[in-house]
């Protein structure tokens, strides 16, 4: 043991060595030619002057040794500034690699503060931080991993009035963020700015990973692959659909790899066309990689589009004149509700108490129902009220599953979050399941039971 | 079902063509809970054009989707916005979009783009 370490530590310092006299060699005499071959992406600025101590030169000898990283690629880390949306489960592997890595400039933006609901996938935000800001508890792990980089927090949402000037600071910026709104802002702001944009997003078991307008002006965009948002009522987030640690992680991690193969430039890969990695974890074959169309001459943000007046520009994001949440149909929380139709947690807890007989109906899914419910409660899932739109009769399609309840009864319906059960309560007032129109709404759900405490301990997931 | 099984303009049957299908994204649930999918689609649409990609999508919304909130898969007569289509892992619009002709043999994906993070 002692012997291999010692000659692999003796093998590493001569590589050291050559590369160091290798560098030298180059700055004296052939960067101008070096450089004609292989132009560095306009925006990538390699006219700051870095240099590597000792200690980094150490810490880094693992992948310098690499031919595809070098001392040329290391310094091009260090002269780096790359810009992370969102410090969740995407950013926060992606940080800390490259972090470890030697990026020179590291910024970080997000306005959430870190939940314990968070760290079974947000790996570098720990319990002792619960309640901290996301930026602030990311870069106390960040430089405890490496002092070196030079850390910008930016504790803030990024919106249309600072996204010009936060992502001006930066060469590259990954797109870590949990929403198609957000996703577009980062996108025409990345186009107008020249930057390059490394994609990624999770949901559930399955992950996805694009590289977007690389190089600057000739790869796709996100409008140029998606020009239209989806429906609003499609769009699922970690919180409702769930999301397994290690799927997002893994997809974080690789947006730090094209980072890396970015910012090092590997000649090879500028050819403008793009590829999407799927990953499915419990799919046949989990990896697959999916050619995706180039530049679309007619892009709003990337192209020219027929009508000149759709480009987007920097004035129209600053002036205001892109709403981002109107285009992605931004969804408001649920109401649909008179208040004598919704009672509280607490009025349902004197329900109980009060030994009257009545129906719960929890209209969440049937893993959440396994998870915990109340004493008593009939589980019917939201999604069967809402196939049941599409019977030829609704109300029938309704009213078949309560064929065995009986109907003189007060109901209450309880979801996770109390969106879903008010939509329910409405479907059943309207289709007369229950005559007597006894339905009420339970305010803000299991969620809302657990968090209030009135029926003493109760899970919150 | 709808099998064009008949003698085609110049007498020859045309055969059902052979397709794998697969859903990715969570599109999966709307049919079955199931990725992949061997599905056998006439060779020829109603009025005896070829099959193309669209001719494809409605028969999948009308033949293999079990749920019925068919608009989370087709809207407005088109694919939902959101989803990619895929045609032996290659973008449809390197391909000719929806007026690709389907072969025998084809890997057709349908993905649901992703937005968690
Ligand atoms: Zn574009």
């Amino acid at each position: 043991m002692g012997t291999s370490l010692e000659a692999e530590n003796e093998a590493l310092k001569r590589r050291i060595s050559e590369l160091e006299a290798e560098l030298a060699n180059r700055s004296n005499h052939t960067e101008a030619a070096s450089q004609q071959s292989h132009p560095p992406p306009p925006n990538i600025a390699n006219e700051r002057e870095v240099t590597l101590s000792l200690e980094e030169y150490k810490r880094y000898g693992r992948q310098m040794i690499l031919p595809e990283i070098g001392i040329e690629g290391q310094m091009s880390l260090k002269r780096s500034r790359v810009l992370i949306v969102g410090a969740g489960g995407l950013g926060c592997p992606a940080a800390a690699y490259l972090a470890g890595a030697g990026v020179g400039t590291l910024g970080i933006i997000d306005h959430d503060t870190v939940e314990n609901s968070n760290l079974h996938r947000q790996i570098i935000h720990s319990t002792s931080r619960v309640g901290v800001p996301k930026v602030v508890s990311a870069i106390t792990y960040l430089r405890d991993l490496n002092p070196h980089p030079n850390y910008v927090p930016h504790v803030e949402p990024l919106t249309t009035e600072n996204a010009l000037q936060i992502m001006a600071g930066y060469d590259l910026v990954l797109d870590c963020t949990d929403h198609p709104a957000i996703r577009y802002l980062i996108n025409d702001v990345a186009v107008i700015m020249n930057i390059p944009i490394v994609s990624a997003s999770a949901l559930r078991t399955d992950g996805q990973l694009v590289v977007l307008n690389n190089p600057p002006s000739v790869g796709p965009c996100y409008r140029c692959i998606w020009p239209r948002p989806p429906p609003a009522e499609s769009v699922v987030g970690c919180g409702e659909g769930g999301i397994l640690g290690p799927v997002v992680g893994l997809m974080g991690v690789m947006q730090a790899i094209e980072a890396i193969k970015i910012i090092t430039k590997n000649p090879v890969q500028e050819v403008g066309r793009t590829t999407m990695t799927l990953f499915a974890a419990y799919g046949a074959s989990p990896f697959r990689c999916l050619k995706m169309r180039g530049r679309k001459a007619g892009c709003i943000a990337c192209g020219s589009p027929e009508r000149m007046e759709e480009k987007i520009t920097r004035e129209s994001i600053e002036d205001g004149r892109m709403d981002y949440v109107a285009f992605c149909g931004g969804r408001a929380g649920v109401r649909v509700l008179e208040g004598g139709e919704r009672i509280s947690v607490t009025e349902y807890k004197k329900v109980v108490d009060s030994g009257v007989e009545h129906l719960l109906l929890d209209v969440r899914d049937k893993t959440q129902f396994g998870i915990c419910q109340l004493e008593g409660s009939l589980n019917v899932p939201y999604s069967e009220f809402e196939s049941s739109k599409y019977e030829d009769s609704e109300a029938e399609a309704i009213k078949s599953k309560f064929e065995d309840q009986p109907k003189d009864r007060p109901v209450y319906v309880i979801c996770r979050l109390g969106n879903d059960s008010q939509i329910v309560t409405r479907q059943l007032k309207q289709a007369g399941v229950f005559p007597g129109d006894r339905v009420f709404d339970i305010k803000g759900g299991i969620a809302e039971w657990a968090r209030s405490g009135v029926a003493g301990e109760f899970p919150e997931y | 079902m709808n099998e064009q099984q008949g003698p085609s303009a110049n007498g020859v049957r045309s055969n059902p063509i052979s397709l794998n299908i697969e859903f990715s994204g969570g599109l999966e649930i709307l049919f079955s809970n199931q990725r992949d999918h061997r599905i056998q689609l006439p060779a020829k649409d109603s009025s005896g054009e070829p099959a193309n990609i669209m001719f494809l999508v409605h028969y999948l919304c009308e033949n293999l989707m079990k749920d019925r909130r068919k608009d989370l898969f087709l809207l407005h007569g088109g694919i939902r916005p959101g989803i990619l289509v895929l045609i032996n892992d290659a973008d449809w619009e390197l391909e000719g979009e929806e007026e690709y002709l389907v072969q025998d043999g084809d890997i057709i994906l349908f993905v649901s783009t992703l937005h968690g993070g």
